[in-house]
């Protein structure tokens, strides 16, 4: 066999030292892995310790001046909304300069606006105009559909407000989600639409006001269903609960219930204008419990001692119920 | 300025513009971005696609008009479409040039590019296929070029393989969440292998296996312009092999049938012998594409038995399989398995993902063509973006008011994809004492095809509690699926909708009238 005319020589001292170090440097790399990725216990998988993030309120200071719930009657969407703002104290009461906004609509279902099922587009444009002129700096909406996410923002008509408005639209991505810890009477841990929530200072619910088959109304408290991802179909089980825990998982800083039409049967996805009433009301306050219950009496014309979820909110001191108690402002645009 | 505007160079400013408008096409088939844009033009573009169509339904459908488009220039000037405009034919090209002998010596890349007997297999794919759609006279036959048709198999490979793919590396690029179709790993090993093969032979999937370049082969035989060689100045020495793209033999006696019409050959030429040529003589070319008989028979006859023992394998009658839910939009199944092509366009359009491409459930003829999967989505009730994005009436273009049965459409009633059941072993409220309803709840029609009667139980632990228990009304119920697709028990719904009822069909209608129409009309307010 050929052989290099020098391979009889030894290792030279610097072979001998790279040779050396690449070597020892792989077993320190082996031990250095070994230590790091070691899971020396073992797991129970399904039952392990969750932690989540909390939600903070962005609820504001309680006044004893302005009244805390308005209800304005009118016949045009952008009309009646300011005018219950403006019962209000104005939306400067709520939204300062350089605010970042998150509006939360209802866009559960694909269904056209007249349909009532979804947040009208007028409502949107009129409260994100309100929005801006009180010095917003940003607006975000988003919403984690039933329906799929894209068919149900472009038939609502919200992604053509959006694009008008230029509001910042966010689509439940899988990235957007993230778990939320919560004292609830079911809800304890739950994958939570997060996203927008790391950047919003202020937060507004904006909910049509429909008949549902299972909890008998979907308002401004229901509303806050669609922040939450996973199996959601499993709510069905404890609804009125996980209904009013949800009004201590979110504690915006305004709602606002959208009563101009109103889906009276065949609800929440309704399918015929037959459905549809006009009610032409526009309802607002900070607290949920209360619209709602306005919102179920007047709006939908029931029973409110039908209504389970408010009732426990109720006791969980979570809102009031009684919104003729609490300082309350009715007008007619 | 004339190193630029070299015939290469147009040729490939052509190949770039054609291969993005496909990929722009490709992306934008999503609700968002779709708009009036012609996504399926490539579809209707294919001559293959609306001549086998046309064998099978004796109609042309709406857009495939425009193949006549490609018809007309490959009649005269041969198979330019191979080499200027196929997207998949450019993807072999570009793939061919990096992956293949690009840097090894001239005379291996002069071998690789010789005609080969191999090279007449497209032929016999196409007279089988052909054979396929004739079928056997009363019966009429089945499509099936959508196996190896290079844009549907290129559409068929982007929409369920690789978007997905591509989402998975990067999330939210092409979906807001993530898309999956059963079994489509098949497809995608599939376009790596057919694109690998590059590496052993040039234009493997062209040369070879292309029905579509075996047509515009068939019809470049009366081509009026070629590349011709001219013997005088020619010194052989087969310099004109180096890049020729469908080894079409330029040094010898064209091959017109395989002839891409590159024009590598003639800037390859160191004597400039090579000109393309009005009407050249018949002498210097083979002008028609060499299939030997025998083999052609043979590919007729495994054509007829694809339809003969496809057909009689029972998939598609009596023993239709329930899971074979249809677009909503679809003609009948023996008539959809003559018009679909297997583009799976529906499936990249779909917003829910709910189409997938079956495997056996409607037996061999449709493997891959497109059935709904209510655990993985449901047919929303407001869209017919499936119907709109289909090139060859599959699935017609039906509108929203058809579609949903309102309307100048009331009296005919909405398009049924079939009937949900319930399975009340499963159903949380029938026998698992837990309240639910959601199926009710999502149920889109109104008044909704799922009602439910309350009734009060004593639970085992001694309790009373009452529950709202579902039932389904099939006169009302159109098989969108949401029910499925939502019921909390996901391994196996406690509603599941099956192909029993789809209004397509008369075969499988449930209900003799459509249910008694006067009850449903006076529903008008929700019963509790």
């Amino acid at each position: 066999m050929d052989l290099a005319p020098d391979a009889g020589e030894d290792v030279s001292r610097r072979e001998f030292l790279l040779r050396l170090g690449l070597t020892t440097a792989l077993i320190a790399g082996t031990g250095l892995a070994a230590r790091k990725l070691w899971q020396p216990k073992h797991f129970v998988p399904g039952f392990e310790k969750e932690v989540g993030l909390q939600l903070r309120s962005y609820a504001p200071e309680v006044s004893k001046v302005l009244p805390s719930l308005a209800i304005a009657h009118g016949t045009e969407h952008e009309k009646t909304i300011r005018a219950a703002m403006d019962a209000l104290g104005g939306m400067g009461r709520f939204i300062k300069k350089g605010d970042i906004v998150m509006i939360k609509p209802n866009v559960a279902f694909d269904r056209p606006p007249a349909l009532a099922a979804t947040t009208h587009p007028d409502a949107l444009r009129a409260v994100a105009k309100l929005v801006r002129e009180a010095g917003a700096a940003k607006v975000m909406i988003a919403d984690n559909p039933i329906n799929s996410p894209t068919g149900c923002f472009l038939k609502s008509g919200l992604t053509a407000v959006a694009s008008e408005m230029n509001l910042d639209l966010m689509y439940p991505e899988a990235s957007s989600f993230a778990p939320l810890q919560l004292e609830g009477e079911i809800l304890k841990h739950w994958t939570f639409f997060h996203e927008p929530f790391k950047t919003a200072t202020k937060v507004i619910g904006l909910a049509p006001c429909k008949d549902h088959n299972l909890c008998h109304a979907s308002m401004t408290t229901k509303n806050w269903y669609g922040l939450l991802g996973g199996r959601r179909n499993q709510f069905h089980q404890h609804i009125h609960s996980i209904v009013s825990d949800f009004a201590l998982m979110m504690k915006p800083t305004l709602v606002i219930l959208d009563g101009m039409n109103v889906l009276m049967s065949n609800g929440p996805t309704g399918g015929r204008l037959s459905d549809v009433k006009p009610m032409n009301t526009i309802v607002a306050g900070t607290d949920m419990v209360a619209v709602d219950s306005y919102g179920y009496s007047h709006l939908l014309e029931r029973d409110i001692a039908e209504l389970t979820y408010l009732h426990k909110a109720q006791e969980r001191g979570l809102g009031n119920l009684n919104w003729e108690q609490t300082l309350h402002k009715e007008v007619t645009v | 300025m004339k190193n630029l505007l070299k015939l290469r160079n147009v040729r490939r400013v052509a190949q770039v513009f054609f291969f993005s408008l496909f990929l722009f096409f490709v992306f934008v088939t999503d609700l968002r971005y779709l708009k009036g844009y012609p996504v399926s033009l490539f579809l209707e573009l294919d001559p293959l696609v609306a001549f086998a169509t046309a064998i099978t339904t004796h109609t042309v459908y709406m857009g495939l008009m425009w193949s006549v488009l490609l018809i007309l220039p490959t009649l005269l000037f041969g198979r330019i479409f191979c080499n200027w405009i196929c997207p998949y034919g450019i993807l072999h090209h570009v793939t061919g040039w990096l992956l293949g002998k690009r840097r090894a010596e001239e005379r291996e890349r002069i071998e690789a590019n010789r005609y080969k007997n191999l090279y007449s297999l497209k032929y016999v794919i196409l007279i089988a296929m052909i054979a396929a759609a004739i079928g056997l006279s009363l019966h009429g036959g089945t499509l099936q070029i959508g196996w190896l048709d290079p844009i549907c198999l290129f559409h068929r490979s982007m929409s369920t393989v690789v978007m997905p793919a591509l989402n998975l590396l990067l999330p939210g690029s092409v979906y807001v969440r993530q898309y999956f179709h059963v079994g489509a790993w098949i497809i995608g090993f599939m376009l790596l292998f057919l694109v690998g093969m590059n590496v052993i032979i040039p234009r493997f999937f062209c040369r070879v296996l292309c029905p579509l370049g075996a047509f515009l082969g068939t019809l470049s035989s009366v081509a009026l312009w070629r590349i011709d060689r001219d013997p005088h100045k020619c010194v052989d020495c087969d310099l004109c092999l180096k890049s020729c793209e469908g080894a079409s033999d330029p040094h010898t006696q064209l091959r017109k049938s395989e002839c891409f019409v590159c024009f590598n050959c003639i800037e390859d030429c160191p004597e400039d012998a090579l000109s393309f040529k009005f009407l050249p003589a018949l002498k210097r070319e083979v002008t028609a594409p060499m299939v030997p008989a025998r083999r052609a028979l043979l590919g007729s006859l495994v054509g007829l038995g694809f339809f003969a023992f496809g057909r009689t394998s029972g998939a598609s009658d009596r023993n239709y399989d329930k899971k074979v839910i249809r677009p909503p939009g679809s003609v009948e199944e023996k008539d959809f398995l003559d018009r679909c092509i297997k583009c799976d366009q529906c499936i990249r359009t779909c917003p829910t993902n709910v189409l997938q491409p079956a495997l056996m459930e409607s037996g061999l003829e449709g493997i891959w063509t497109p059935i709904l999967n209510m655990k993985i989505g449901f047919c929303e009730v407001n869209c017919t973006l499936c119907g709109q994005v289909c090139p060859t009436g599959a699935i017609q273009r039906v509108t929203i008011e058809e579609k949903t049965g309102t309307g100048p459409f009331v009296e005919e009633g909405p398009i049924k994809l079939g009937t949900a059941f319930y399975d009340y072993g499963r159903c949380l409220p029938w026998s698992m004492e837990t309240p639910c309803v959601v199926c009710e709840e999502v149920c889109p029609v109104s008044p909704k095809a799922i009602y439910s009667r309350e009734v009060t139980i004593i639970k085992r632990d001694g309790n009373p509690i009452t529950l709202r228990r579902p039932y389904v009304d099939p006169a009302l119920c159109i098989g969108c699926g949401i029910c499925e697709h939502e019921c909390p028990v996901t391994d196996e719904a406690a509603i599941r909708v099956s192909a029993v009822g789809e209004t397509r069909s008369k075969d499988r209608r449930l209900l003799m009238d459509g249910g008694d129409v006067s009850s449903v009309r006076d529903l008008e307010k929700r019963q509790r």
